[in-house]
């Protein structure tokens, strides 16, 4: 999988769990500050994230992703 | 011996006062819109100077009221908290003095916010033993006491009351009302929830908690209808711990029960722990919006982390 396709699912996730636009999401955009997602919902994103894309994020690791680029290196390295 | 039991009555009590969103915002940096769109809360009640046992005896009262039994009829009483503040007499003991009911077998049960169903789990099969034959089943709390009103991830949340209900045994031909209990724990998250320590306060991981509650618990609470031999289909009401309604909402998608009713008792109580299934159960009842004899899932979770659930009828 390439940096964009991850981006591009991680969009379609955003998109059904917070009401992202999809247009918004870019690796460098903060999920709290830049696309207004809260803690609760962070964690809807990381398990929809798992499901989709095959991979085990802990609860440790995702105070951690703090971009949506962090979320994509993090994906690209477990799958 | 018995072939089952059932909730014969049901009764609840709540402090009179109402502490706003508001109002919560005058102590910690917050405010109504924040709070309502995190964990649903847009009032709860808190105590002055009641004590847990207080509530409890309110609550179980009325439900022996409800019930027509006598204090002499009831042969047991179990009260699930995690909040009370005397190490002895328990609280079921209090209760069981301040209501005249003469020798019960009487202890109280702490799986924190799971207590309630813990608590009917228990009695059921006391009955179906035939070691009791009218039980009061109580979840009473009063967790303003281990709230730090300066710690504004907790304080939102938190709030006082008790409910309870009276279980006696089924008559023979009778169909049992209680069905049967799927409990367990996932003890390596004990940290999560954690009421630690001597005057401790309340301290958990939230998005921890959230993600446990929203992944692990809806194949339980199915195996729970499954159980009792009821599809999701035919429940009446879905009344699950009132943790936070993001929570609520997050186990009832995938239970798939767009027919029932979903208690959301949290947006004017708060998160009462043990108390809070009974209180939003009574509630239901008390409006008459679930039929007698209709089934509903009972689910709580909670600290250790444990949870409990069943399929009971309404009376």
């Amino acid at each position: 999988m390439t940096r964009e396709e991850i981006t591009t699912g991680l969009a379609e996730i955003l998109e059904e769990v917070a009401g992202v636009n999809p247009e918004d999401v870019a690796e460098g955009k903060s999920f709290t500050d830049d696309l207004d997602v809260d803690s609760l919902s962070m964690v809807e994103v990381v398990v929809a994230a798992e499901e989709k894309f095959g991979v085990k994020i802990p609860d440790n690791e995702v105070q951690n992703l703090k971009t949506v680029g962090d979320a994509v290196s993090y994906i690209l390295a477990q799958s | 011996m018995s072939l089952g039991s059932r909730i014969v009555a049901l009764g609840h009590y709540q402090p009179s006062r109402v502490v706003t969103n508001d109002e919560i915002a005058q102590l910690v940096e917050t405010n109504d819109e924040w709070i309502r769109d995190r964990v649903g809360i847009v009032s709860r009640r808190i105590a002055d100077s009641e004590t847990v046992a207080d509530m409890a005896t309110v609550a179980a009262g009325k439900a022996l009221a409800n019930s027509g039994l006598a204090p002499t009829d009831i042969d047991m009483i179990v009260v699930a908290t995690c909040t009370s503040v005397d190490r002895s007499p328990n609280v079921a003991c209090r209760v069981a003095a301040k209501l005249g009911i003469p020798a019960p077998a009487a202890f109280d049960l702490n799986t924190a916010c799971s207590g309630f169903a813990y608590a009917l789990g228990t009695v059921d099969h006391a009955i179906r033993a035939g070691a009791a034959r009218h039980a009061l089943v109580i979840g009473a709390e009063k967790l303003s006491e281990f709230t730090d009103w300066t710690d504004r991830s907790t304080c939102i949340i938190f709030a006082d009351g008790a409910g309870a209900a009276v279980v006696s045994a089924t008559a023979e031909g009778e169909p049992t009302g209680i069905g049967p209990v799927v409990w367990g724990s996932a003890p390596e998250k004990g940290d999560a929830v954690r009421i630690e320590g001597w005057r401790p306060y309340i301290a958990q991981e939230g998005q921890s908690v959230f993600r446990w509650a929203t992944t692990e618990l809806a194949p339980l609470a199915l195996a729970a209808c499954e159980r009792a031999g009821v599809t999701p289909g035919e429940l009446a009401a879905f009344v699950p711990h009132q943790a936070n309604t993001r929570i609520i909402d997050g186990i009832a998608k995938r239970l798939g029960i767009p027919q029932a009713i979903i208690a959301k008792d949290i947006v004017e109580s708060g998160n009462t722990s043990a108390a809070s299934v009974p209180l939003a159960l009574s509630k239901l009842v008390e409006r008459r919006e679930v039929p007698s004899g209709a089934p509903v899932l009972l689910f709580g979770f909670g600290g250790g982390l444990t949870y409990a659930g069943q399929v009971v009828r309404c009376p």
